[in-house]
């Protein structure tokens, strides 16, 4: 059983799988969406920077949480109405690293 | 003779007019994307031309010069530019912070004044040359920048949720607190007898109404327990309240987090009816010289346009005019809604009376539509 565990740790995919077409409409919703509080370029707005330089310290579970959750209390929103894990997960990955 | 050769020489010079355009059917749509403005003519449902360069114009916004030759763009990335609607170009631009939401114009049109998010607080300018007039500092990103009579602005700072009026008519402004409009407000508008400052809470419940013809008196709540008996959804996108509508002697205001658009007693505050609708209200524009209101949606259900009769509360039409609806701008006499379809790259023309399309201007991501009427109206 113990054996089990690291292999299943190799296993996890580097980035959540998204069909491309699904990626393109994240990729703008992250733009036009996330982009009306955090500015189009995600440079701030009524919500922090969310570029990759200001999220630098943030490990990418820890972004996707926040996206399906929001932060109660501040206009973060939680999005898990409209995203799925994977998909939360894919724009925590992308919003850390957007070069195709 | 000399009266002969005048009036030969004024046949034969070529008319200096004859180029000349006039700015009153003119408007500007905002391309967010590209950084770019499309110039069009409302009478002819025509695109003009195309301004470039003027930056991140995410949340971007503008005011027009009392001529109606020049507009003031207020971009995400600070910027405010200065564009000429006569040769369509930019004629000054200046970088003024590092974050900013909205502007305004003084009511004699000599100062325009930028609300800043980063750092907070706000900038005048001197409308013609943009030269830097005034720096006022607040403790936070600064929200519902109107323009007041007698060359005054007010503003709300979304984490303190102090409410200022800033009177800008001598050389040393004066800036006046006008007491705590309550937790986070998110965007606030000036009523068109310029009475009332109404700023609306997204931190609690409810709107504070502010008298800005007797600054002594202290801000009346209204509104602070709507939807108790149902629960709030997420909010994905900010109401606006500028051009919120103030019809039938009441004010239709978008409930925060709800699908309701709410209905105020201007008299009283007191709410009159509640009205169901699509999604979460973005704008509720009143259709000039009507009994309609227009309202459009937050994303993901950004692509209804519904229309409420302000008498019965009903919603009266509900319109699909394509993807991602962003804006509408009524035409000032109210026979036309241009309304911008952000994911279909275009902004369509509505009649209003048969509510039906009757023209497309092409745009890229089109988001704010600014026709010149504005530039005389107070609040915009
Ligand atoms: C309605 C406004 C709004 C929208 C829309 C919005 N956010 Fe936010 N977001 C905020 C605010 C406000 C904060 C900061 C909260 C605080 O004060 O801590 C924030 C914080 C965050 C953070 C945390 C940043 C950090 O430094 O830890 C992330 C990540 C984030 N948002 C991602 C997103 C993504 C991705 C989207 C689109 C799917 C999105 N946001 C859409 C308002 C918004």
């Amino acid at each position: 059983m113990l054996r089990v565990l690291p292999l299943l740790l190799l296993a996890a995919p580097a980035l959540a799988e998204v069909a491309p077409d699904r990626a393109a409409a994240l990729r703008h919703m992250v733009t036009q969406d996330c982009g009306s509080c955090h500015g189009l370029r995600l440079t701030g707005g009524l919500g922090r920077p969310i570029t990759p330089a200001a999220l630098n310290q943030t490990p990418p579970e820890v972004l996707a949480e926040v996206i399906l959750d929001g932060i109660p209390g501040t206009a973060m929103p939680p999005w898990r109405p409209l995203l799925t894990e994977d998909e939360a997960r894919w724009i925590a990955d992308y919003l850390k690293d957007p070069t195709p | 003779m000399k009266a002969l050769t005048l009036c030969l020489a004024l046949i034969l010079a070529p008319p200096a007019f004859a180029d000349a355009t006039a700015t009153g059917d003119l408007g500007l749509v905002i391309e967010r994307a590209t950084g770019s403005l499309v110039l069009i003519d409302r009478s002819d449902h025509a695109a003009l031309g195309r301004i470039e360069g003027l930056g991140d114009l995410s949340h971007a916004s503008l005011t027009y010069s009392p001529d109606e030759r020049f507009a003031y763009v207020f971009g995400r990335d600070g910027g405010l530019t200065k564009v000429d609607l006569l040769t369509r170009s930019i004629a000054a631009r200046v970088v003024q912070a590092g974050n900013s939401i909205g502007g305004a114009i003084s009511d004699d049109g000599r100062l325009v004044a930028v609300s800043n998010y980063e750092p907070g607080g706000i900038r005048v300018f001197d409308a013609d040359t943009l030269a830097p007039v005034a720096d006022i500092p607040t403790q936070g990103k600064t929200v519902g920048l109107v323009d007041v009579p007698g060359r005054r602005f007010a503003w709300a700072v979304w984490e303190t949720g102090e409410v200022f009026l800033g009177d800008f008519s001598a050389p040393t402004p004066k800036i006046t607190p006008l007491g705590i409009a309550g937790a986070n407000p998110f965007d606030a508008v000036l009523t068109d007898d310029a009475h009332t400052y109404l700023v609306g809470l997204f931190g609690e419940k409810g709107v504070a109404a502010f008298d800005l013809w007797d600054e002594t008196a202290p801000p009346r709540h209204f509104l602070t327990d709507y939807g108790k008996t149902g629960t709030d959804m997420p909010v994905y996108k900010m109401p606006h309240l500028q051009s919120w509508a103030f019809t039938e002697g009441q004010y239709a205001l978008p409930a925060v987090g709800r699908h309701e658009v709410l209905w105020v007693d201007r008299q009283n505050q007191a709410q009159t009816a509640s009205t169901p609708v699509h999604g979460q209200p973005v704008f509720i524009i009143a259709q000039p010289a009507s009994p309609f209101v227009w309202v459009n949606f937050a994303t993901p259900l950004n692509d209804v346009v519904q229309v409420i009769d302000s008498r019965s509360h009903a919603v009266v039409a509900t319109l699909t005019p394509g993807k991602a609806i962003l804006h509408m701008e009524f035409a000032p006499r109210g026979a036309e809604v241009w309304i911008s379809a952000r994911d279909d790259d275009k902004v369509l023309v509505y009649d209003t009376h048969r509510r039906e399309k009757i023209a497309e201007v092409p745009a890229a991501a089109p988001s704010g539509i600014f026709f010149t009427a504005r530039a005389h109206q107070p609040g915009l």
